[in-house]
């Protein structure tokens, strides 16, 4: 995780002191710094507004906007539109779930992977279609699997597939 | 004067002061409106919608809960469509919501069981869909299991405003909305002070005190084990809410109960209370004639006011009584004073307190204080439910008991004991012997009527040998940060303090209003169950912890003097700052 700057939260604070929506001004800058509301972060702004943790837990995970946890390396996107309904996403999806230990909508674990799935990627020619960090897979097999995930795996050298 | 306004409910004429709520007018004319998210002791929440009216001539559908009466109201509070609704909000309700009655804690005693049976539903309406959400049993305090939650939001209420403490909060929206502590931690590693208040104000099973009535079982079949059992002045005067029967008082009646129950010997939480004012007393007059140690005292015989301090007013550590809580230190007694005098192995001894509290069971293990007879000083602690529930499970015809006495040497107290269970009884107690430690001189009047009563602060000063001793009390832990900002302030200026005696419960209304007491609790049947308390005190020959002659006996034969070496040893205890959050 990045070094929490303590300063730079109290100099943000500071820049929202006293106006309307304040804590919603200040997550929002942090969301935009760390990519995410890092807990140390949360419990300092906590800290020097005064604001329970719980009311700032409850803004957080009110809006979808705010994530709890850093945005995971590679993102991948199994199209779940319907050329690759039929031609066999779901059982792909179910694949790439049982192979990472995650659910749909979820990061991994050690933050390397998120999954979800998308309504469209735009080339049903290539049904079934996976696509990571904007590549595109197509016709993928559930066999295949494995083995396309194991290349983003062995640059990390860190993820057990 | 306030205004009053007149409307019709079901066509009867009503007239009430204005701001009164549909629900409330609707008793003047014997209508019951269901209610669910709508407590009696909380202001509305108004998140349910079981307790729709109609407003006759239109299609408007209002929540009586939070909805005042205005001026020519027609109000409709029963129709076959309104009956529809309600059915099918409880249906939504169900849908998501586990079938384990059976097994519940509050099988029997549980709101949304009780609405589901009035309203004759037996089939399900809708498909059920489950949330998958870890149950939490990390306070050693209260239970939390968050699929039986219907969100009615009392307990997150309670917990935020009425106790100021921020553990509980509703994450997430729409289906995901669950009660957590602030991202998913447990509760062992939040704020939380284990007052159970959430607990007291659920309506169904989601939060519960944990369950101890097993072990105790267990204990009482044990040959090994020699039961003996304590019970706190709270629970006297609530047990007979489990019989529909309010405001009474049952010493006599438990007595006699907890022997049947198999326990060998009953000893009194109360006359701890009066122990514990010995050594506060003395604690008070020490600061206050020999300055060794700051004023205000602060009282410490409430586990979550201590938790509280120690979490969240940290500076104000100098200030409270080292002294343990009254249940602690009959603890410390039975298997050390009691086993010795009577020969009996105080490993043998399984010790059993009866609690209105459920932050008396996390305090028996809190620190290593606790242990000073050299075993655990309290093996279990039961709520007033759970003892409830015992007598149920016992088949005992309570109310048809005998009287009988406590045993003695641990049992017999002064009406300075009993009161402890109410806010300002403490205090109370406190000065009663203090006046004599300062002057050598008893008082001729000894009740203070200025620190009873259920204002959430007291304030109020008493007149010792031309000294004024200020004094203030709080309970419902939101109260107390009035009090300390003053301490504080004047500390900062170094100004006079504001005080020299301060008491504080968690609970409001002390511990009648305890999180383990029966359910229902509104600042009403607080009265009702203090009154009981201090009528005790008011028959009881003697009112005066200092004159009661098992306490005499107490220090001359075992203990010395008060804050002498050995009551330093068995009956004080220390406090250290401890992390808001451990995650
Ligand atoms: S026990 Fe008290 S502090 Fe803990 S969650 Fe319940 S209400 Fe809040
Ligand atoms: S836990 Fe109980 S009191 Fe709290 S919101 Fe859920 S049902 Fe209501
Ligand atoms: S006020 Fe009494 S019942 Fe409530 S937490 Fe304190 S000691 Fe327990
Ligand atoms: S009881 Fe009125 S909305 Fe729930």
């Amino acid at each position: 995780m990045e070094n929490i700057n303590t300063e730079e939260i109290k100099s943000l604070i500071q820049k929202w002191k006293g106006k309307d929506g304040n804590l919603v001004m200040i997550l929002h800058e942090i969301q935009n710094r760390y990519g995410y509301v890092p807990r140390p972060v949360s419990l300092e702004v906590s800290k020097e507004t005064g604001i329970p943790l719980a009311r700032i837990y409850e803004v957080i995970t009110f809006y979808n906007y705010f994530e709890l946890c850093p945005p995971a390396k590679h993102t991948i996107s199994v199209c779940m539109g319907t050329a690759c309904y039929l031609k066999g996403a779901p059982e792909l999806l179910e694949e790439i779930e049982t192979l990472l230990h995650v659910q749909e909508g979820q990061s991994t674990e050690d933050g390397q992977f998120h999954v979800n799935v998308v309504r469209c990627l735009g080339c049903c020619g290539l049904a079934p279609v996976v696509s990571i960090d904007g590549k595109i897979f197509g016709k993928v097999k559930k066999s295949e699997i494995m083995e396309i995930l194991s290349r983003y795996t062995h640059e990390e050298n860190n993820v057990k597939v | 004067m306030t205004k009053v306004v007149q409307a019709q409910i079901n066509g009867i004429l009503i007239r009430v002061p204005e701001g009164t709520t549909i629900l409330e007018a609707a008793k003047q004319v014997q209508i019951k409106i269901p209610v669910l998210c709508k407590h009696p002791d909380l202001p509305p929440e108004a998140s349910c919608g079981i307790c729709i009216v109609r407003i006759k001539g239109t299609n408007k559908m209002l929540r009586a809960c939070c909805t005042p009466v205005e001026n020519g109201m027609e109000i409709i509070t029963h129709d076959p469509e309104i009956i529809e609704i309600r059915r099918t909000v409880i249906e939504l309700i169900l849908s998501n919501h586990p079938n384990d009655c059976l097994k519940c804690q509050r099988n029997n005693d549980c709101e949304l069981q009780r609405l589901t049976a009035d309203f004759g539903i037996h089939s399900e309406s809708f498909p059920t869909f489950l949330r998958d959400i870890p149950k939490d049993y990390s306070t050693n305090a209260i239970d939390l299991d968050p699929v039986k939650c219907i969100l009615c939001g009392r307990c997150v209420h309670v917990c935020q405003n009425q106790q100021n403490v921020w553990a509980l909060s509703f994450l997430e929206r729409g289906m995901q909305t669950r009660i957590s502590p602030a991202g998913d931690i447990q509760l062992a590693d939040s704020p939380c002070v284990r007052c159970g208040q959430c607990a007291a104000h659920c309506p169904t099973g989601a939060i519960v005190e944990k369950d101890d009535t097993g072990i105790v079982w267990n204990a009482l079949q044990n040959k090994e084990k020699y039961c003996v059992v304590q019970m706190a002045p709270a629970v006297r005067a609530s047990i007979g809410e489990t019989f529909g029967q309010i405001g009474v008082n049952y010493t006599k009646k438990l007595y006699a109960l907890l022997r049947r129950l198999g326990f060998k010997a009953v000893f009194d939480t109360s006359f701890g209370a009066d122990i514990t004012i010995m050594e506060e007393a003395s604690e008070f007059e020490e600061r206050l004639l020999k300055q060794t140690r700051p004023l205000p005292l602060i009282t410490s015989c409430c586990p979550s006011w201590v938790d509280f301090m120690e979490k969240f007013h940290t500076d104000m550590i100098e200030n409270f009584s080292s002294c343990k809580s009254p249940h602690e230190i009959i603890g410390v007694l039975s298997k050390t004073y009691y086993a010795e005098k009577f020969k009996i192995d105080p490993s043998k001894i399984f010790m059993v307190s009866i609690m209105p509290c459920t932050s008396k069971k996390y305090e028996i293990q809190r620190s290593s204080e606790m242990f000073a007879s050299g075993f655990q000083d309290i093996d279990a602690v039961l709520c007033t439910r759970e003892l409830g529930r015992m007598i149920k499970q016992a088949g005992i015809d309570f109310e048809n008991l005998p009287e009988e006495q406590a045993d003695s040497i641990l049992g017999e107290y002064s009406g300075a004991g009993v009161i402890f269970g109410s806010t300002g009884g403490v205090m109370e107690a406190a000065l009663r012997t203090a006046h004599y430690l300062i002057t050598g001189r008893e008082l001729e009047h000894v009740e203070f009527e200025s620190v009873r009563g259920l204002e959430r602060v007291k304030e109020t000063e008493v007149e010792i040998d031309g000294m004024k001793i200020r004094v203030a009390i709080a309970h419902g832990l939101s109260s107390v940060e009035y009090v300390l900002e003053k301490i504080r302030q004047a500390k900062l200026n170094n100004t006079e303090i504001p005080y020299h005696l301060v008491e504080v419960m968690a609970c409001p209304g002390g511990c009648v209003g305890g999180g383990g007491q029966p359910y229902m609790v509104t600042d009403e049947l607080r009265v009702k169950r203090a009154k009981a308390l201090y009528s005790d005190d008011k028959d009881k020959e003697i009112r005066f912890s200092h004159q009661n002659p098992y306490i005499k006996r107490l220090y001359e034969e075992y203990l010395g003097k008060p804050l002498g070496e050995k009551s330093e040893r068995l009956l004080h205890t220390t406090y250290v700052p401890q992390p808001l959050y451990r995650k």
